[in-house]
């Protein structure tokens, strides 16, 4: 008996189909356990970064009495649209939003046509010191802008053209409180980030056949056209990568708004941060327990349009960082 | 007679032509800011009323200032670097992790990447100043960063802490713990540029490598460290020097030669601040990048 139990068992070892079958158990069983190991994570990271909006999404529609409620958990006992009016009120909302909206699209225009030329430049093109210039690319990347801080802060207050309009008009211009510095630094190619923007350009430049601009050259193509009409087309992909960061980061930027003291009835995000000493004393709300669910639906309304941008751009830019760019 | 230029110099004027804008930006506004910014450090600024300043060279008083007698410059500085350093670890090997996990395929990746990615628009600027501010201005600042958690959670942190403090875990041991995963929406926060750059790394590897290596019968481990590692770790440099760059920006050093600039308008004071600052950084970036360059593979 036991003999044949033994025998069966040695039978089965051999049994190449057996084998197979309990191989191929073991493969599924893995790779279900690896599945589900992804999914925890991906859901419990997911959770980490949406948690917060979602605490400021339910609390915006919080009333004053459910804010001192214990029982009140993410859901409210009454909601109410009245925090979305008064922020929208004090935000004084579609004309601070035009104003943002322009200035961010102005500037990340300008910001693309630089950059991309300086891109291009670097990758296609030999001239004397490239080298050591693409150096001083990386150093504007990684030389953190409050270092110079100061010196362009006393630049721009007392602004003059290489020092000929002192001698035309005898005096100097104050450009701060407008957004005219802004716009002068990225039309020089040095706005905000602008250095990385001419890496990822560059490198996507010289991922890019050479036959291509051959062919328009031997067409008769001047190379300011050939950029221009053939070069930037192909690059579409990167311009959309740039674009999203651009925008995105100019909406969200603090640090020049500050550094050049833009008006803040202007700029939303400026705004924003005054938002809740506005409601605390224009009117007359200074518990901060509630005078934060303002600015928690100020919040929203501030990210809403930025955040459609972002949804639409999305697709192509998740495409462009895969196609370009970035790496090379 | 004009002399005609060959194809190589007009190429060589166009490139050039090219770069232009960006060259006089740079000459204008980080050259000649650079040197000034080194210039106020060394010197003692009166700001007149015309906004105009007068500089009185005072040599390194500035410096001696900001060391010896600031009350919070020394201890701020060192703790930002602290931080700094001991974050870079985490946020590139979590971006890793996370690139990958995000680089295969499965239902619903689309709207994963999306919520990975909302943190750039969330996590800088306004907004999240905005937020902390509210936070701040009910719990004051040491106290945030539990509320933060909790309510989210819906879970009592400090009970599941007590109990653990109960079954006998060292304090230390528990505050470490807690650290971290206080730490981890900061680092999940500041990953999401590293996630896209190391996407974009994983997409370029090519598909032939990983078919050779389930040929030759490499396990996913092997996998990893003999292919997929090799091949992104170029990008993990580009990493390294962003993350160390943005945490920088964002750390207390700046805020203090901020502060000291436009509240205090002691211009010497906080350009010196800012020299010291970035010169410590660019250091360590220094020895950081001789570091990683080493284990660096280049595929050409």
């Amino acid at each position: 008996m036991v003999r044949n139990i033994v025998d069966q068992i040695r039978d089965l070892k051999n049994d190449t189909v057996f084998i197979n079958k309990q191989a191929r158990y073991i493969h599924i069983f893995k790779s279900l356990l690896f599945s589900t190991f992804k999914f925890i994570i991906l859901l419990g990271i997911s959770f980490i970064i949406l948690g917060p909006i979602i605490n400021i999404i339910s609390n915006s529609f919080f009333s004053s009495s459910d804010v001192y409620n214990p029982s009140v958990f993410l859901f409210p006992l009454r909601p109410t649209w009245e925090n979305f009016r008064l922020a929208y009120l004090r935000l004084d909302y579609w004309k601070t939003l035009g104003y943002t909206l322009l200035y961010v699209s102005g500037l990340t225009l300008i910001q693309l046509v630089i950059t991309s030329m300086a891109g291009y430049g670097f990758a296609r093109f030999d001239f004397p010191f490239k080298k050591l210039l693409f150096a001083c690319v990386i150093i504007t990347i990684v030389l953190p802008t409050h270092t110079i801080m100061l010196p362009l802060y006393q630049h721009f207050r007392n602004w003059d053209l290489f020092g000929i309009l002192q001698v035309i008009t005898g005096k100097k211009y104050n450009l701060l409180s407008k957004e005219t510095p802004m716009y002068l630094m990225t039309l020089f190619g040095t706005g905000l980030r602008s250095g990385l923007f001419i890496y990822i350009f560059r490198q996507f430049f010289r991922g890019l056949p050479k036959e291509i601009e051959e062919a328009a050259f031997i067409d008769g193509a001047g190379m300011w056209y050939t950029y221009f009409r053939i070069m930037l087309v192909n690059a579409i992909p990167s311009v959309v990568t740039v674009t999203v960061f651009s925008m995105v980061w100019q909406y969200n930027d603090m640090f020049y708004v500050r550094l050049f003291s833009m008006p803040t009835s202007r700029n939303i995000t400026f705004r924003l941060s005054t938002l809740q000493s506005t409601v605390m004393f224009l009117d007359q709300i200074k518990d901060p327990m509630i005078s934060q669910l303002y600015v928690y639906a100020g919040v929203l309304l501030v990210l809403l349009p930025i955040l459609i941008i972002y949804l639409i751009l999305q697709r192509y830019f998740m495409e462009g960082v895969e196609r370009s760019g970035i790496v090379g | 007679m004009k002399k005609r230029l060959t194809l190589r110099q007009k190429r060589a004027i166009t490139g050039f032509l090219f770069i232009l804008p960006w060259f006089i930006g740079f000459a204008l506004y980080y050259v000649k800011s650079l040197i000034q910014t080194v210039q106020f450090a060394l010197s003692k600024i009166d700001i007149a009323a015309s906004g105009g300043y007068t500089a009185t060279f005072t040599g390194l008083d500035n410096f001696k200032y900001a060391f010896l007698e600031h009350a919070q410059f020394n201890q701020v500085l060192v703790n930002s670097l602290i931080d700094i350093l001991l974050d870079v670890p985490f946020i590139v090997f979590f971006s890793l992790l996370m690139a990958i996990l995000l680089n295969s395929k499965f239902k619903g990746r689309g709207l994963v990447r999306t919520i990975f990615f909302l943190p750039i628009l969330l996590g800088s600027g306004a907004v999240l100043e905005t937020l902390e501010l509210a936070t701040q201005n009910i719990q004051g600042g040491a106290a945030a960063m539990s509320t933060e958690m909790a309510p989210v959670a819906g879970v009592n942190v400090d009970y599941f802490l007590s109990i653990l403090l109960e079954v006998g875990l060292p304090v230390r041991l528990l505050d470490f713990i807690v650290g971290l995963v206080g730490g981890i929406y900061e680092i999940v926060r500041a990953s999401s540029v590293q996630i896209i750059i190391f996407i974009a790394a994983l997409q370029s590897v090519s598909p032939s490598l990983y078919e050779v290596s389930k040929i030759e019968g490499a396990t996913p481990y092997e996998t990893f460290w003999k292919v997929t590692f090799p091949m992104v770790s170029p990008l993990i440099l580009t990493n390294v020097v962003y993350t160390i760059v943005d945490k920088f920006v964002n750390s207390q050093v700046v805020d203090i030669a901020y502060s000291t600039a436009f509240t205090n308008y002691n211009y010497g004071l906080s350009s010196a601040m800012s020299v010291i600052s970035t010169v410590i950084v660019c250091l360590i970036l220094l020895i950081v990048g001789g570091l990683i360059t080493k284990i660096t593979f280049y595929y050409n």
